[in-house]
């Protein structure tokens, strides 16, 4: 039993003793005894863990549900801002589907992140506070000014009622759109799970080039093929912009890229690349067929999800080691030692 | 207000994780063997606010004399070795006998100065009390779970049959009336101390330089630095291992410290995905 209290001004009654000294021998007092060079527990190596148990909790996130909002929601900001510039070219037969498609996007993707709560009732308490530090308020903020935006637009295009206001709606709803197809890379960055933070100055274009590969997609596959030419450079250019940005991210995450190559992860990521890859090719070299377009559409759309998936795999498999924990940790520790060692 | 830990002096009793149990009504979290140790909660989350580590190592803990004090003639001591299912020097070869150490340690909520999981809750429920340290309010909390990837020590978790996050409020309420937490409270030895956060440092230091002096060359503090990456812990540790050992992060760094330059990513990303949109519509009309 502990006989010391604290009270407000402080600790009373303190146990003397306290200060007994673990495997003390005074005859070697002042020598310091250098630690041990390897026992066995992987010290020798870089780093050591305990008994290889993660250092960080496991994301509780479900896979389809964030994984699907991450993807629901590049569709939806993407197709928007298609849909605006299809409406102000008069290419009514593109911005038409475009439309339809963000709302049902931005719909399925606040359905998807609600379901995820543990407490799916309360998901109002996110509209108490307005956080910048966290992207997930920031998020619902923006969804708050988009979803209704979308829901108009698409709502006044369906019924013809109130055709101008709808268009005003459609626009807003483009010009916002970006932003909700790029927080969600902050959102999954602003983590200490090391495959997504160490990604962090790439994943927002990974993102919209995701996002508008997607929607690039759903326009060559719904819209005729004479008006769907802007959606099929935005589906290629954003799988250009995705894979890109992917190759730079791998090669500066280092070890931390591992995920993204191996295991469930790596495959999702190599299934994200051919079919990105390979819908691009479909939407520049299939210009004149409906057919090639919507299936190169669908791979792009697929692609997309892959993408999405892909990246919350690696995240999930990052924190699951502890090596892509210590590892770059330890790593940083020794070069800030080594750089004060040199400045000395 | 907060916790210094010094493990140096735990006896891996678990009165600590018994006592927070008892007072804050955790629920109970799996009567399991890990099967690696003594250690049978594993690590921290919704239902083990504390967690006491144990490690076993072939190492001296520091210069150790096990004969010390013996009366001339004692037969000399017997060499157990490493805990094992066979009978103590069953099969001593030459390195399965000598020196062995075992270290204990009781893991906490770090009450970071800079924490994650406060900056990235977007319900507001996770705020800083009166006394510095970061607390749930459960009434709030909507189960997002975003904190608990943010937290860079693995923290705080989610009771799924619940659906809300749970961890260590280094007992809010027993602080309003003046008391300690129920663990420092309950600690047989002092290994757990509760008080002003300057006085801990001061405390830990000295205890550092002691073992230090006395030969114990590994021992160091963890998580006291203001200046690391979490702007130091208000629970914090004096170790008797690399911190990864004892499943802590070696050099943990607040999520949100990055989040300025991510949000700039993002606008930058944001603006080329319009001004790339735009750009489709240029040119030919097909
Ligand atoms: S240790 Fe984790 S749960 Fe505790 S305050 Fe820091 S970030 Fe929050
Ligand atoms: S910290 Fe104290 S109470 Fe907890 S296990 Fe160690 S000695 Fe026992």
């Amino acid at each position: 039993m502990n006989t010391s209290d604290v009270t407000k001004e402080g600790i009373r009654g303190a146990r003397p003793g306290r200060e007994a000294v673990t495997g003390a021998d005074s005859a070697l007092g002042g020598q310091r005894r250098e630690r041990p060079a390897d026992d066995g527990g992987g010290r020798g190596s870089e780093f050591g863990t305990y008994y290889d148990r993660p250092v960080l909790n496991r994301i509780t996130w479900r896979p389809r549900d964030i994984a699907g909002y991450l993807f629901l929601g590049g569709l939806a900001g993407a197709s928007s801002a298609l849909a605006a510039g299809a409406d102000l070219t008069g290419r009514p037969g593109l911005a038409r589907p475009l439309r339809y498609t963000a709302l049902a996007a931005v719909t399925g993707s606040l359905a998807a992140l609600v379901n995820d709560l543990g407490r799916p009732d309360r998901f109002l308490h996110m509209l108490r506070v307005m956080k910048w530090t966290s992207p997930m308020s920031v998020g619902t903020w923006i969804l708050v000014c988009y979803g209704p935006l979308a829901g108009a637009a698409a709502a006044s295009q369906a019924t013809g009622v109130l055709p101008g206001a709808g268009r005003l709606a459609g626009l807003g709803a483009g010009a916002v759109g970006p932003a909700v197809s790029a927080y969600t890379a902050p959102l999954i960055c602003n983590t200490a799970v090391p495959a997504w933070h160490e990604g962090y100055r790439e994943m927002p274009f990974v993102f919209v080039g995701s996002g508008a590969a997607a929607a690039g997609g759903m326009g060559m596959i719904t819209a005729p093929v004479g008006q769907a030419g802007p959606a099929r450079r935005a589906g290629a250019a954003g799988a250009a912009v995705e894979n890109a940005a992917l190759a730079v991210m791998e090669r500066r995450m280092g070890m931390v890229a591992e995920p993204y190559r191996t295991g469930r992860s790596g495959t999702l990521m190599r299934a994200a690349k051919a079919l990105t890859i390979g819908g691009a090719v479909g939407a520049l070299a299939g210009r004149r067929s409906r057919a090639v377009s919507a299936i190169a559409g669908a791979a792009l759309i697929a692609g997309s999800a892959c993408t999405r998936f892909g990246v919350f795999a690696a995240g999930q498999a990052s924190v699951a080691d502890p090596r892509y924990t210590v590892v770059p940790q330890r790593r940083r520790l020794r070069d800030r030692e080594q750089a004060a060692q040199q400045e000395e | 207000m907060g916790f210094f830990t010094d493990t140096s002096v735990c006896i891996g009793c678990k009165a600590c994780e018994v006592a927070c149990k008892e007072w804050n009504l955790v629920p109970e979290d799996g009567l399991d063997f890990t099967a690696m140790s003594f250690d049978n909660s594993g690590g921290l989350g919704a239902d083990t606010w504390r967690h006491v580590a144990f490690i076993e190592q072939r190492a001296p803990i520091g210069v150790q004399e096990t004969g010390v004090g013996r009366p001339e003639g004692a037969p000399d001591p017997v060499d157990l070795g490493m805990p094992s299912f066979e009978p103590p020097g069953a099969s001593a070869d030459g390195d399965a006998t000598g020196e062995f150490r075992w270290l204990m340690s009781s893991d906490v909520c770090k009450h970071c100065t800079h924490a994650a999981c406060l900056d990235v809750c977007p319900t507001g429920s996770l705020f800083r009390t009166e006394y510095g340290t970061v607390v749930v309010q459960e009434d709030i909390c909507n189960g997002c779970g975003y904190c608990v990837p943010a937290c860079p020590y693995g923290v705080i978790g989610q009771r799924e049959d619940d659906g809300r996050v749970f961890k260590c409020t280094l007992c809010y309420d027993r602080l309003g009336a003046g008391m300690e937490p129920a663990c420092a409270k309950a600690c047989p030895t002092d290994s757990i101390q509760f008080g002003d956060l300057d006085e801990l440092r001061e405390r830990a230091d000295e205890r550092l330089r002691g073992l230090h002096e006395a030969g114990v060359g590994s021992a160091q503090l963890y998580g006291r630095d203001p200046g690391d990456g979490v702007g130091g812990d208000g629970a914090f540790f004096l170790l008797l291992d690399e911190p990864e050992v004892y499943g802590l992060p070696p050099d943990p760094v607040v999520t949100t410290r990055d989040l300025p330059s991510m949000w700039r990513h993002a606008a930058v990303a944001a603006g080329a995905l319009l001004a790339g949109i735009t750009a489709t519509f240029l040119g030919r009309r097909r």
